[in-house]
């Protein structure tokens, strides 16, 4: 008997059926694995003269933040469209939570929710990579030293980079100064955006002061160690490494309007008056924003 | 204006030797005087042509009276030692690298035929800290002075190669600060370090390397002889490697350890006259250095024909992997043939004990 023939019921202006995408299995995760730990055993990857390392940067540092930025902070961001998709731009921060955490969640969050997955360049303080092991992997995510050779070598080459310019004055305040902004240093990050014309997107991060509340500074230790401050908090060094582990709160981030400073011309960075002007506008701008996000947040862990 | 009679100090290594080889088989080259401390080997020597060797010390004032006898017109100062091994030790290095250099420039300054002085120094006077930026610009000086060593001999040379410049303003200079060479042939700190099976390196730092292949770095030096750039220019390969990268490409075994036992083992090889770690070579194994090279290409005017990734590949070809890549690919691809063959099965398995729900083919039709 021969089959009946199947006819297609659908109308025509009907979207076709498509079977819903799987997530790839895990043998291809196995097998995606080998092919990085095969790659990683023969050097065949490439990393730029800041010692930045794409790949080990998406496959293994990027994966262990997520959790962490999705979970455990359940980091909101606001305003990505702020953010260039092309082309050098200046991202500056409020810096806080006694570990430059807010740092590492920043750049998830422009490299998982911007359309076009941009990636951020820190810059850090030379302690950073006096560190070792720290100071290795903190490269190797891009992050290169704070000074203005590196800064406009990076946004002349069209990247993302991202400042803090509060630096230990903000990361290593008490408890009882959060959400105010400390000087922002000496308004070097306005004179590199100057001298390359590239836009500074404020940024306003919520969340990240309570996740070390530091109640305390034990300068003794931190003078022994050469450290700019030693964290005192509710559970560190009470519990150890326990107390190692960071308070989940609630963290907001949001990218503000970009201020253009390509119409002052390059020899502008000369001029201290408009550069000290500049870096107040920044300021001010980050601490509004800060405050609005603390009013939009129901509780701190909430 | 070519120069015509030149004179190369420190033939006997294999750069020098090279440069005077290229020279003397220029023929618009009138005389080309290599000098160095030690003859050169055999091979060497018949590379060298018509080069004239002159055994002399440039500690000695005697190098005034070569100069003056054959009226040199350009000299290229090669004669720096970069390892306290070649030396002899720290003291006869620092003795040769300065006091050498001293003479010969307070040489050039009395001859008046002198017109020309090219120095092979090095990127290393930028030193390598943490606090520096992570490309140099030849307008930038390193943030922490190195202190001793190597770097501070060319940090050194330079400072009275800058005078000698000052004291004759006619006389054209150009001082190359090259990155670390290597390639088959040459004999230089990172070649030493990476011919090692196991290699060391700092616990908890990678060092970003720039190379410079063998036949770039020949080159430049027969350019900045033959040529008229004056002034100061860094050279090096296009791109940068990590340390651990290098030496994973190169397929050897890198091992890590913590920076004091780094220092003994440093101490150790350079009794038994292997590989010199010393101190500022162990802040380079840290940090790293990269320099900007624009100046090289636009207003030297050269191109290296290799990149750092090239120049190491090159290199490669010389030094038999102790992991080789084949075996990394081999096992690597069984092990993916494994996790198919097994992902197949339980997937077949799988597809057995719960049916895929069959796709929507029917639908109710819609009203006409």
């Amino acid at each position: 008997m021969p089959e009946a023939r199947v006819i297609p019921l659908r109308p025509d202006d009907d979207d076709p059926y498509v079977p819903p995408a799987s997530a790839p299995g895990w043998e291809e995760q196995l097998a995606g694995g080998l092919d990085f730990v095969r790659r990683r055993l023969t050097g065949e990857y490439e990393t730029d003269e800041f010692g930045f390392d794409p790949d080990l940067t998406d496959h293994v540092l990027l994966p262990l933040l997520r959790p962490l930025f999705s979970r455990w902070f359940r980091v909101e961001s606001q305003g990505l469209s702020n953010v260039p998709s092309t082309g050098g731009a200046l991202v500056v921060a409020n810096h806080s939570g006694t570990l430059p955490i807010d740092s590492l969640m920043t750049t998830v969050a422009l490299h998982d929710q911007h359309p076009a997955q941009r990636r951020l360049r820190l810059l850090g303080a030379d302690l950073v990579f006096d560190l070792p092991f720290i100071g290795s992997m903190s490269r190797k995510m891009g992050t290169t030293l704070a000074c203005n050779e590196d800064a406009e070598r990076l946004l002349t080459d069209g990247e993302l980079v991202g400042v803090f310019p509060e630096g230990f004055k903000g990361i290593g305040k008490p408890f009882r100064e959060r959400y105010t902004l400390q000087r922002f240093g000496r308004g070097g990050f306005v004179t590199a955006a100057l001298r390359t014309g590239v836009p500074i997107i404020p940024c306003a991060i919520v969340g990240a002061e309570e996740i070390y509340p530091m109640i305390g500074n034990a300068k003794t230790a931190a003078r022994l160690l050469g450290l700019p401050y030693f964290p005192i908090t509710p559970t560190f060094p009470l519990l150890g490494p326990l107390g190692m582990v960071p308070l989940p709160s609630k963290w907001l981030i949001a990218f503000g309007e970009p201020i253009e400073t390509a119409s002052y011309g390059p020899a502008a960075a000369e001029d201290p008056m408009l550069v000290f002007n500049l870096t107040d506008q920044v300021r001010e701008t980050i601490q509004h924003s800060l405050y609005q996000l603390l009013l939009q947040r129901r509780s701190v862990f909430g | 204006m070519p120069p015509s009679v030149v004179l190369v100090t420190g033939v006997s290594r294999w750069l020098g030797g090279a440069l005077a080889a290229e020279l003397a088989a220029d023929p618009s080259i009138e005389r080309v005087i290599g000098v160095d401390t030690v003859p050169p080997a055999p091979a060497m020597l018949r590379r060298l042509g018509r080069t004239e060797f002159v055994r002399a010390d440039i500690r000695n004032p005697l190098i005034g009276k070569v100069i003056g006898a054959a009226s040199v017109d350009t000299v290229v100062h090669m004669n720096i030692s970069s390892t306290p091994a070649t030396a002899g030790g720290r003291g006869p290095m620092k003795e040769l690298n300065v006091i050498g250099t001293m003479q010969l420039l307070a040489a050039c300054q009395r001859a008046p035929s002198v017109r020309r002085f090219v120095l092979k120094s090095t990127s290393a006077v930028y030193g390598a800290s943490s606090r520096d930026p992570a490309v140099f610009t030849e307008a930038m000086q390193a943030r922490a002075v190195p202190a001793g060593g190597f770097a501070k001999d060319s940090l050194d040379i330079e400072g009275y190669v800058r005078a000698f410049r000052r004291r004759r303003p006619e006389v054209d200079v150009a001082v190359l600060r090259f990155t670390n060479f290597i390639g088959p042939r040459i004999d230089s700190l990172l070649t030493g370090f990476f011919r090692m099976p196991v290699v060391p390196t700092a616990l908890g730092y990678d060092a970003r390397v720039q190379l410079l292949h063998e036949d770039d770095a020949l080159a430049v030096l027969t350019r900045a002889t033959t040529g008229d750039f004056v002034g100061t220019v860094n050279v090096g390969g296009e791109g940068t490697l990590l340390l651990s990268q290098a030496i994973r490409r190169l397929g050897r075994v890198e091992v890590p350890l913590p920076s004091p036992a780094l220092g003994s083992v440093g101490r150790l090889s350079r009794r038994f006259g292997f590989v010199d770690y010393s101190p500022e070579q162990m802040r380079f194994l840290n940090f790293g250095r990269v320099v900007d090279t624009t100046v090289l290409r636009t207003e030297f005017g050269y191109t290296p024909r290799y990149t750092t990734e090239a120049a190491l590949i090159d290199y490669a070809r010389t030094v038999p992997p102790v992991v080789s890549p084949r075996l990394v690919d081999a096992v690597t691809t069984r092990l993916r043939s494994a996790v198919e063959r097994v992902g197949d099965t339980a997937d077949a398995v799988g597809a057995k004990l719960r049916p895929a729900p069959p796709a929507p083919g029917l639908r109710a039709v819609r009203d006409a």
